[in-house]
């Protein structure tokens, strides 16, 4: 594709400015290719361990790296990983912040998370908030024995004392900029992007 | 020989914005009125956000914290069970602190207006209002008095929108599409304020809905409605049940009897009320009622208690959809 169709691609979307691609279809690849080991690595995944071991992908595009994540570990393994989604809306903080309310996903985990060790799944980990009231609605669904947290970039700039275990890529980043990771599932396409987009409420 | 060529560099994808975000946006209305104004995309948001909370109400801790530090006020001018119950729960559910307030034992009968009355409760700094009043456009007028968000629980004969969205959302449990649908509503249309919402919903989603019941109790203003989509009038109980998908009976009201509206109640059932004979002959026919029901006049009453009404599924969808109605609303605060 030639540099002036990019430039003008830039400019048909004038919300995003694009600054750089900071992963590309392959490296995502990759990176989710090494989380998975860790994954296995740190839990000793094997066949016994599906009754107290679980996946949560946090919507949207979480829900997609957690079931990716769990076909990895499946061909490691070669046994299958309870897989769940979990959508943290009503537990958001900044509900009078914002001008209209986000949509409500669906939360669908059937298993019992009680005593479980959970790995949450999230695209970009930027100021925690999002993290926090994804913790707050596994609360209410259990008690699970303990919660880990995997994600594709952490771009810094937290804002609550969250830390996640498992780190595709660790980007600083500027307020005003915003990471894009998109997922071939749901967006025809797939990389990490680093946009400008200074009036995109922070998440 | 060295090359000296640099390394192709992998030329950048170009980023489109996925589609799903561009419909995230919520509702375009800061108040429920009614539907008769809301956009089909509005509906389905409400009805996919219910389903949502309905997952809540079936988990141990029936309680999310969403609605945090919210007020609403339930303004309650004329009698009610399920709704103000229902609303009440809704509202619990998602932790907003709540007042009742009833017309009876209040200010009211010591003759404050509802706009007085309104404004007072405004002045104790609430958010939202949960209106149910005899009068017709009463949420509407409230709207201009108080910067509150209104939500209508029902306005005289005009109209009771959530109501109409619980019935919408417990007819997707059984059919996967509106479009298409045969709906028949049966029973006293002019008073009725669930008939109204329905209507207007159900033509908004694409549905055919059918008008039955006898002539006095058919509105006149209804070509009006009808420019929306496929509306019938039928005063014929078989016309309606024939080929229909769902009936929803509506409810006789008995106080009306002194105005002569028609002849007898039994005789109204023996014209217009669905009895087992019905459902034993129309097998997929589903039966609806908005409650409160009138055994053995709008449905006999072992068609109550039989499989096909789904009178109680109504009654816990209506929790569900007042939560997301509550949650959606509650964001369009920020348009002064």
């Amino acid at each position: 594709m030639s540099c002036q169709k990019i430039v003008n691609l830039i400019f048909m979307e004038p919300n995003d400015v694009i600054k750089a691609q900071l992963m590309t279809a392959r490296d995502l690849e990759r990176t989710l290719q090494r989380m998975a080991r860790q994954i296995v690595e740190m839990f000793d995944l094997d066949e016994t361990r599906s009754g107290s071991f679980g996946l949560i992908g946090m919507q949207s595009r979480g829900v997609f790296i957690a079931s990716r994540l769990e076909k990895i570990i499946q061909t490691i393994t070669g046994s299958a990983v309870p897989l769940g989604i979990l959508d943290a809306t009503m537990y958001r903080d900044d509900f009078r912040m914002r001008l209209k309310q986000p949509v409500v996903r669906e939360t669908k985990i059937d298993f019992d998370i009680d005593g479980r060790d959970l790995v949450l799944v999230d695209d970009v980990l930027f100021t925690g908030r999002t993290t926090r009231a994804g913790l707050d609605a596994l609360t209410d669904l259990g008690r699970p024995a303990s919660v880990h947290f995997l994600v594709i970039v952490d771009r810094g700039l937290r804002e609550l004392p969250i830390k996640a275990d498992f780190v595709g890529r660790k980007i600083p980043t500027l307020p005003g900029e915003e990471v894009r990771v998109r997922i071939a599932e749901m967006d025809d396409q797939e990389g990490v992007w680093l946009v400008e987009h200074p009036t995109t409420p922070t998440t | 020989m060295l090359n000296t060529q640099p390394h192709p560099q992998p030329e950048p994808v170009p980023f489109v914005q996925p589609k799903t975000e561009q419909i995230n946006s919520g509702l375009d209305h800061r108040h429920l009125l009614g539907l008769s104004d809301y956009s089909s995309r509005e509906i389905e948001l409400i009805l996919e956000t219910a389903r949502q909370f309905r997952d809540v109400l079936n988990r141990p801790i029936k309680r999310v914290p969403t609605l945090r530090g919210v007020t609403v006020v339930n303004l309650f001018f004329e009698a009610s069970t399920r709704t103000r119950i229902s609303f009440e729960l809704a509202e619990k559910r998602l932790s907003a602190d709540t007042v009742n307030f009833s017309a009876s034992g209040s200010s009211v009968s010591k003759g404050e207006s509802l706009k007085d009355t309104a404004q007072n409760i405004e002045a104790m700094k609430i958010d939202m209002v949960v209106l149910r009043h005899q009068s017709p456009g009463a949420s509407h007028f409230l709207t201009q008095c108080v910067d509150s968000i209104v939500i209508n629980a029902g306005d005289g004969a005009h109209e009771h929108p959530t109501q109409a969205l619980l019935d919408m959302l417990t007819l997707s449990d059984h059919f996967d599409v509106f479009k298409g649908l045969n709906v028949s509503i049966i029973g006293d249309i002019t008073h009725s304020r669930v008939a109204r919402s329905n209507i207007h919903g159900l033509l908004t989603l694409g549905a055919n809905v059918t008008i039955c019941g006898p002539r006095p109790l058919i509105p006149i203003e209804l070509d009006r409605i009808s420019s929306k989509g496929s509306l019938r009038v039928t005063h014929s109980l078989e016309s309606a049940l024939e080929g229909c998908d769902v009936a929803m009976a509506l409810r006789i009201q008995m106080e009306r009897q002194g105005q002569n509206l028609f002849p007898s109640v039994r005789e109204y059932h023996t014209q217009f009320g669905i009895q087992m004979d019905h459902l034993n002959r129309y097998k997929d026919l589903i039966v609806m009622h908005p409650g409160p029901v009138n055994r053995g006049v709008e449905l006999a009453s072992e068609v109550v208690d039989h499989e096909r009404a789904v009178i109680l599924n109504q009654v816990t969808n209506g929790v569900a959809v007042r939560m997301a109605v509550l949650y959606l609303l509650s964001g369009q605060n920020s348009t002064e």
